[in-house]
């Protein structure tokens, strides 16, 4: 089984985040693998593994050729990458990167594409339904569970009541939530052996895909400062801070 | 000025139009002449009523049937849209909300914006309000050319008041077929059963994270929201760590809840945490260290150890309540 994975590569969150002037969020230095992208690769590895072969391949759109992620991915176990620069598109709105990677996608044979509900830094969430609208898949989309038989594909899908149980046919897309398994950790095999696996660069152009001026219709207006929320009343617990509180929510008449 | 038209995307909750549905026929009033609805699933007659009573002139329909929502009920939206002229669809944070504006926008070669907590006029054009670096930056973007604006709204972002109108008028759509797209079916749907009031909707809510110390530590957590009648939420850590169900869960990829009093027990108050919560009218805070972020946001915040604050406060409460 072929499998395609979604990898994206983005600043560390650990560390502060800032904006450029032009609003955009800065992504200088190095980019780590989205932690969500993560459980994306993991389980392509192990479904490559119950099937019994096949190529798992990363696709990511990242700026300055930037390929820290992939490598880390690539170190998990994934056969090869390809990483379109996105250098020609500062602050790509969704539409756009789901064109871009649509068309990286479109170079390769695969019964199954695999992304994330949402990247940790944008969290706009809708990414994976734009690629499967673009290339005509169906989406399984919000996975907690997995399950491969053949053609068939059968997920447990997130629901807001609970979830539901939907299959489909492959080939197919499929986007998964944080948490579904467990990623594994590069070993130091993995990792040398990730130094020499194929990752093909490619510029926009190279995938002939048509996109807008950046961002098409949606332009950024403003930046401001939210207003920020001003601390209350602060208490040290001497043993009897419960007091303060109940007569704190009876002033509040919830009690 | 305007805008002319805006279609609403309908959810519902049970078997009502869901809450984050009647917040945005609220607003798309205030934004545009005319309001309509779009609705994905059988009765759409059941909702009609409170739809209208929210704003909407007519509810568009369509039934996937056990079909999974996304491909096929986009390409009804999209052809919707391009036929009657809709200026914008709003979408809920939700799923379905999701895959559907994904498609459309596609369809539509139109952008989505995602996680909306305002909508607003920019001339004539519509302003969209989103957050960022957890709620401390304020984002606003407009959308500029012809082409239909798509927006994610998150729940809780307006209140939900009624218009006083008539039902809205039901009037069926023709479900595309969408060829392998649709090919996925729901065989079945699980509901989780909740104890106590929807985390979304509660007038107080008592939040718990790792400071509780271990799963076991959730009950003061279930103990407390009990007495006040509250419903229970938690930070991501404990909910990744297993000690709760992701349905708990508020913050950016979790809920978002504006209740009247949201106590937070052990939770520190990381930026991805806050954006669920910080519209809370009143937030009380448990914490040991006395740098917690959350200390610093809330109304009353308390220095202190959970295990120490919380059963005293918990028999005190009793007490009071006979
Ligand atoms: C992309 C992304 C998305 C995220 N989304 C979310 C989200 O939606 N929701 C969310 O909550 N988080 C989210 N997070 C995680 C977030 O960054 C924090 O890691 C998380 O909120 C921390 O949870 P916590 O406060 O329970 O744990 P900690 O940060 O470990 O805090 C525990 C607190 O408990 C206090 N404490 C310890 N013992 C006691 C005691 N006995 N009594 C009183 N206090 C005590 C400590 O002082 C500390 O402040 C996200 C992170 C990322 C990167
Ligand atoms: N630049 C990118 N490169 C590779 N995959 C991406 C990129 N942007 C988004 N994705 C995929 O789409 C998912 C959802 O992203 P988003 O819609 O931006 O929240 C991510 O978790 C990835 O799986």
């Amino acid at each position: 089984m072929n499998i395609v994975v979604l990898v994206k590569q983005i600043p560390d969150p650990a560390g502060p985040q800032e904006l450029n002037a032009d609003h955009t969020l800065k992504r200088e230095g190095k980019l780590i693998l989205d932690e969500s992208d993560s459980y994306g690769v993991e389980i392509a590895l192990q479904l490559r593994e119950s099937a019994g072969g096949g190529d798992v391949t990363l696709v990511s759109m990242a700026p300055n050729g930037e390929t820290s992620g992939l490598r880390t991915a690539l170190a998990m176990g994934a056969d090869d990458a390809i990483l379109v620069g996105d250098d020609a598109l500062p602050g790509a709105a969704a539409l756009t990167t789901a064109k871009v990677l649509a068309g990286a996608i479109g170079r390769k044979q695969y019964d199954l594409v695999i992304g994330a509900v949402e990247s940790s830094d944008g969290y706009v969430g809708v990414v994976p339904a734009m690629i499967a609208e673009l290339l005509g898949l169906p989406s399984l989309t919000f996975a907690k569970k997995i399950d491969i038989d053949g053609s068939v594909i059968r997920i447990e899908r997130q629901t807001e009541a609970g979830y539901d149980e939907v299959e489909g046919a492959l080939p197919a897309l499929v986007s998964v939530t944080a948490g579904v398994v467990e990623p594994r950790y590069p070993s130091f095999k993995g990792i040398m052996a990730a130094k020499k696996k194929p990752l093909e660069q490619v510029t926009v152009a190279d995938l002939g895909v048509s996109v807008p001026g950046f961002n098409g219709n949606e332009e950024v207006t403003s930046v401001e400062d939210a207003p920020a929320r001003a601390a209350g009343e602060k208490i040290e617990d001497d043993g009897t801070a419960f007091e303060r509180i109940v007569a704190f929510l009876d002033e509040q008449k919830v009690l | 000025m305007a805008l002319d038209k805006v279609l609403v995307y309908a959810e519902t909750e049970g078997d009502a139009a869901s809450t984050a549905t009647l917040e945005m026929l609220t607003k798309a009033r205030e934004l545009a002449g005319s309001v309509d609805a779009f609705y994905a699933g059988p009765h759409a007659d059941a909702i009609a009523a409170d739809l209208g009573a929210h704003g909407a002139g007519k509810v568009h329909t369509v039934d996937a049937g056990d079909a999974l929502p996304g491909a096929p009920v986009a390409a009804a939206v999209a052809d919707l849209v391009g036929a009657e002229g809709y200026n914008a669809v709003l979408f809920a944070t939700t799923y379905d909300g999701r895959d559907v504006s994904g498609r459309l926008s596609v369809r539509a070669d139109s952008p989505v914006i995602s996680n909306a907590v305002g909508l607003a006029l920019d001339g004539d054009a519509l302003s969209v309000e989103t957050v960022i670096f957890g709620g401390t930056k304020v984002v606003r973007s407009a959308f500029r050319s012809g082409s239909v604006a798509i927006v994610l709204v998150r729940p809780k972002s307006f209140p939900a008041e009624p218009s006083g109108g008539g039902a809205a008028e039901v009037v069926s759509a023709a479900l595309p077929d969408v060829g392998a797209a649709g090919n996925p079916k729901i065989l079945a749907k699980h509901v989780e059963e909740l104890e106590g009031p929807k985390l979304e909707d509660a007038d107080i809510v008592v939040s718990g994270g790792r400071g509780l110390g271990s799963a076991d530590g959730f009950k003061l957590v279930e103990d407390l929201a009990g007495l006040l009648g509250a419903a229970t939420g938690a930070s991501r850590a404990i909910v990744d760590a297993g000690w709760v169900p992701y349905s708990k869960q508020v913050g950016q990829t979790g809920k978002t809840v504006k209740p009247n009093v949201y106590i937070a027990l052990g939770i520190s108050g990381a930026m991805q945490h806050m954006v669920g919560m910080k519209n809370s009218k009143i937030i009380i805070a448990i914490n040991k260290d006395p740098e917690a972020p959350i200390l610093a946001v809330a109304d009353l915040g308390v220095v202190g150890d959970v295990h120490k604050v919380v059963p005293p406060l918990i028999e005190a409460i009793k007490a009071k309540q006979g």
